[in-house]
């Protein structure tokens, strides 16, 4: 291990042979992991939470818009109008849940809450239908949120040019034109494709820098720091000590999430494996270089949460792109993104994992983690050199 | 109730003496208020579009034309290489191809018919779906335009034509700030109450100062309310910091009653309070606290129909989104802010609240217990 | 008040005269016959492990008890229920008059707290520390105000009454949380562990305090690990795996046993123990 070999600090006086500083490393590494071991509740919560976050995103979250509840005015009460209603209550997409009498209806039943969706048949539907071979609909959609009320105006455009073909039954239109369309990289338009490596990020994030620069930060609270730092073991090891477990539990962490998204999400890892492994590796260590910087700089357990919460976790939530895409913030946000070392695995772990490409795409990003590593460690270790002094 | 007043003291005292609160109170709610909603912008726009051309003709110049003066789409490429444009969907620059064919323009007058092919990365499903959609839109629009230019149609159309007019109530722009703010605040309001009162509580364990208070005459439903209350105010003062960030930086004036929103989420808070309080008395360190404070937060956030509807769910997890009170609270916000409801209409969602706070806070005392 | 810096332990046993049964003010319930705390086969198990055997002991009013023993005997968990702070599983137990199975309301209104973590509130001032305690065990405010002022003087803090305690040294905080713990003048205080940490002059000065209190008739219960400080008491219990071995003034165990120290004492009866870290 190169941290016995570091130069001597000051503060630390007795020095180590190399064999010896080994030994004492070691046994440093495990007062850490029973530390960690004897915490149950922490240990199950650190591994929980990847798992849940799989289950969530994998099972219950889904852009995709259904079963939402319309309402339906219907002034014309012919058999054209019924018969309109039923093909639209038929469809999977919306729930057919109240039945409006009068346009003044309309506010109340959006403010109740339930209703996203509105569809208005005018009084003489079935009888323009006849005799003047045109009608109007009218949809009006809750805006509040802007993609349901697109989706569902394009749905219920569509369920309603059916309904328009099947009163035609006419033969296709001359001159058309056809696409034919290819969805790569996720055929079935899984929601798990672009939340799986976000949440490998999100984890290795609150493992690594979060709970290691707490456990460091712990020490300086109880005031056992002092006691470390006067051990035989170099204060550099002591922290190197520390966030080994951590380390290990990350990449438990890790391939977890790998074997869940694989067997249970049915998303498969295109690509190459190790390299997979090792850049995750990386990243671990660049989220550990990050919690020593926030260890080095904070003195309460309190205000390390806090700092990691800020600097690290809603940055990597929102910036990452797992979340929210990163091209439609605004620009001067966008540029923020680049300094968020998440943004960068986030991409890393997309293109290897999902597209299956191999190092020669992501040799740039990588280098970009590993200067980060390098700056944020020598950030750290020069904060911690002018308080011990 | 002497000792009440004595207690109440005490916290007010300690709470504006932690920097670290105060900076939550002030600093978390800005910055977040400030930075999600400008981040979290689903609306699918600036769609990548790189097209390999191989007709060159008037029809499939126009159509790229039309479909790049739509906004949604950027033109990043244009070639007759197909596999140049492709690459660009390798290395992330691209989100769509569309590879045009030759023959293109004459294949659509002499033959009825012409195929355009379009690969689409899909890695981002809704991204996907939505650039799909409109660019297929687009597509239709331009082969209507020409099907009109080459027929002549009589005035009553041969075929039946029913038309679509298309109104967005409470958010004519569809702008979705207007969706997230709210539901901004509702988080932060939530994070504020579970977290802050947790931490405080369990800091008070492991220092040891819950000793000392066991063994005074301060009554179990005492201790509480001092800390309760103190966070309770705490909350609404950071609801009032988010709401004044909503009208001035966003722009966006509550349609619905300011008394409303404060109403119910003084209710909400007890019952947020009283999660914090449970999370205390089943955590023994400040880590572990913050843990499941995180932990639990980050499924309610997630399940509360913040980033998406809670309608699409299955219907197992909706159940267990009832037990989430996260999600009524969003809901109220957006109702009140963005729609106008008043009380009476969220009548259902106040009485669910007042449960869980009755079932929380009782939970809590009966876990805190200051004899063993 | 009486004794100065330099005096040795040998000096301090001048404690063992009769204490004059003075009118203390406080809030206690009837005494009974005099003993401020009794205890009779006291029994705390866990599942099987029995923490505290069927003690049983007296405790006068106004006497400095010393509750000695090697961690793990038991000594804390015997404290517990005395504060109550935890219901025993058998045996009974009144302190200042109250029984710890049923008016530990009573008993925590009547007693006075200081543990090994001192519990003061650090980030509060030495004034708002006094103002928090009196306040809740029910002094007026007149009262709050006069104990301050004395307070301060005493203890020679006037001019720091508006410092945050967390910047107070070792000493100034353990004398000062003394104090806050009998802000409310009770019938016993207990002790845990209370002079951790400092040297031995600054330990002295707080037994001094301790002294001043026994003086106006509060009873003391104070664990200590310290030997030297057993001599200071009037009487001392030993506890080992949960049972009292031994009970007396720490002359007649220094004379019983035949050692020269309290020290000897214990460690004589200690290393009978099956119990311990």
């Amino acid at each position: 291990m190169k941290n016995t070999h570091i130069e001597k600090d000051s503060g630390a006086g007795k020095s180590s042979a190399s064999g010896g500083g080994i030994k004492q490393f070691y046994a440093f590494v495990k007062k850490e992991f029973f530390h960690i071991w004897r915490d149950k509740r922490t240990l199950f919560i650190l591994l929980g939470i990847p798992i849940t976050q799989i289950i969530i995103f994998g099972f219950a979250l889904t852009n995709e818009v259904k079963n939402s509840k319309i309402a339906i005015v219907d002034l014309s009460k012919d058999y054209a109008s019924r018969q309109l209603i039923q093909k639209i209550s038929a469809s999977k997409y919306f729930d057919y849940d109240q039945r409006l009498y009068a346009y003044n209806e309309i506010d109340p039943a959006f403010k109740k809450g339930k209703i996203k969706m509105v569809v208005v048949i005018p009084q003489q539907f079935g009888n323009d239908l006849q005799h003047i071979n045109s009608a109007k609909i009218q949809l009006i959609c809750d805006g509040s949120d802007p993609n349901v009320a697109t989706t569902l105006a394009t749905y219920a455009n569509a369920v309603i040019l059916d309904y328009q073909m099947s009163i035609n039954q006419q033969q296709k239109l001359p001159y058309r034109i056809e696409s034919e369309i290819r969805m790569m990289y996720n055929p079935e338009l899984k929601g798990a494709y672009s939340f799986v490596p976000g949440v490998m990020a999100l984890i290795l994030m609150l493992t690594c820098a979060m709970m290691t620069s707490i456990a460091i930060v712990k020490e300086k609270e109880m005031g056992t720091m002092e006691v470390i730092l006067v051990s035989p073991l170099q204060p550099f090891g002591v922290v190197v000590a520390k966030a080994v477990p951590y380390m290990l539990l990350s990449m438990v962490n890790v391939m977890t999430i790998l074997l869940l998204s694989v067997f249970v999400l049915d998303v498969p890892i295109s690509g190459n494996l190790s390299l997979l492994i090792a850049e995750s590796l990386l990243f671990t260590i660049t989220s550990l270089a990050l919690g020593l910087l926030i260890s080095s700089v904070t003195d309460s357990q309190q205000v390390a949460m806090l700092v990691s919460l800020m600097g690290m976790f809603l940055p990597t939530v929102v910036f990452s792109g797992y979340m929210f895409p990163v091209e439609n913030m605004p620009v001067p946000l966008q540029v923020l993104s680049n300094v968020v070392p998440s943004k960068w695995y986030y991409f890393i772990v997309k293109t290897i994992m999902i597209k299956g490409l191999g190092f020669s795409y992501v040799w740039k990003e990588t280098l970009i983690l590993i200067g980060m590593t390098i700056l944020l460690f020598a950030l750290s270790i020069k904060n911690f050199k002018t308080r011990l002094a | 109730m002497r000792t009440l007043f004595f207690l109440l003291q005490k916290e007010f005292r300690q709470i504006f003496r932690d920097p670290a609160i105060l900076r939550i109170i002030f600093m978390l709610p800005t910055m977040q208020l400030i930075i999600i909603p400008m981040a979290a912008d689903f609306e699918v726009k600036n769609i990548n579009l790189a097209v390999a051309d191989h007709d060159h003709s008037v029809y499939s110049q126009q159509l790229v034309q039309k479909i790049t003066s739509s906004g949604y789409f950027k033109l990043i490429h244009y070639s007759s290489d197909y596999k140049e444009a492709f690459k660009e969907i390798e290395s992330d620059k691209a989100d769509i191809v569309m590879e045009i064919p030759v023959h293109f323009e004459r294949d659509i007058v002499k033959d009825d018919a012409s195929k355009l092919f379009l690969s689409i990365n899909a890695v981002n499903g809704m991204k996907a779906n939505l650039g799909g959609a409109y660019i297929q839109n687009i597509i239709q629009d331009f082969n209507n335009e020409i099907r009109v230019r080459l027929v002549q149609f009589p005035p009553i159309p041969p075929q039946t034509v029913i038309s679509t007019t298309y109104s967005n109530w409470f958010n004519p722009f569809l702008n979705y700030k207007v969706f997230m703010v709210p539901a901004v605040l509702a988080t932060l309001l939530t994070m504020v109450g579970a977290f802050l009162t947790a931490l405080n509580i369990v800091k008070e364990k492991e220092i040891g100062t819950i000793e000392q208070i066991n063994v005074t005459p301060i009554r179990k439903h005492h201790f509480i309310l001092g800390k309760l209350i103190p966070f309770w105010v705490l909350g609404l003062v950071v609801m009032t910091v988010g709401l004044l960030i909503m009208r001035f930086v966003y722009q966006i004036h509550p349609v619905g009653s300011i008394f409303t929103i404060y109403f119910f989420a003084a209710i909400y808070l007890l019952a947020v309070l009283g999660l914090g309080l449970l999370v205390s008395t089943f955590a023994d360190t400040q880590q572990q606290a913050m843990l499941i404070s995180f932990f639990l937060m980050m499924i309610f956030i997630l399940l509360g129909g913040l980033f998406t509807p809670i309608e699409s769910m299955p219907s197992w997890v909706q159940k267990i989104v009832w037990l989430n009170p996260v999600s009524y609270f969003i809901e109220v916000v957006r109702m009140v802010i963005l729609k106008g409801s008043g009380i009476s209409d969220i009548r259902n969602h106040i009485f669910i609240i007042l449960g869980f706070a009755v079932v929380l806070n009782g939970w809590a005392v009966f876990n805190y217990k200051k004899t063993s | 008040m009486f004794y100065g810096i330099n005096a040795g332990p040998q000096q301090l046993t001048g404690m063992e005269k009769e204490k004059s049964h003075s009118v203390t003010g406080s809030k206690t319930g009837i005494i009974n016959s005099g003993k401020v705390i009794t205890a009779e086969k006291l029994t705390k198990r866990f599942g099987d492990f029995i923490a505290v055997d069927h003690i049983s002991f007296e405790v006068s009013k106004g006497e400095i008890f010393g509750f000695l023993g090697a961690n793990g005997a038991g000594k804390t968990t015997a404290m517990r229920m005395l504060c109550g702070l935890s219901i025993p599983s058998s045996g009974k137990a009144t302190v200042a008059g109250f029984d710890v199975y049923h008016e530990t309301e009573k008993i925590k209104k009547s007693i006075g707290y200081m543990s090994q973590k001192f519990s003061l509130y650090e980030d509060l001032t030495v004034r708002e520390n006094i103002r928090f305690y009196g306040g809740i065990y029910g002094l007026s405010n007149k009262q709050i105000a006069d104990k301050t002022q004395y307070l301060a003087e005493h203890l020679h803090l006037t001019s720091q009454q508006d410092t945050l305690v967390k910047s107070l040294p070792l000493g100034w905080k353990q004398k000062l949380a003394f104090s806050v713990a009998i802000v409310h003048d009770p019938a016993i205080v207990f002790l845990d562990e209370p002079t951790g940490g400092v040297d031995p002059v600054t330990r002295r000065e707080f037994w001094e305090l301790i002294y001043d209190a026994s003086e106006h008739g509060i009873t003391i219960f104070v664990t200590t690990h310290y030997m030297d400080e057993a001599e200071y008491c009037n009487r001392v219990s030993i506890m080992v795996d949960g049972r009292i071995e031994a009970l007396d003034t720490p002359k007649q165990l220094k004379e019983k046993m035949d050692c020269a120290s309290m020290d000897e004492v214990f460690l004589h009866l200690a290393r009978k123990a099956v119990r311990g870290e």
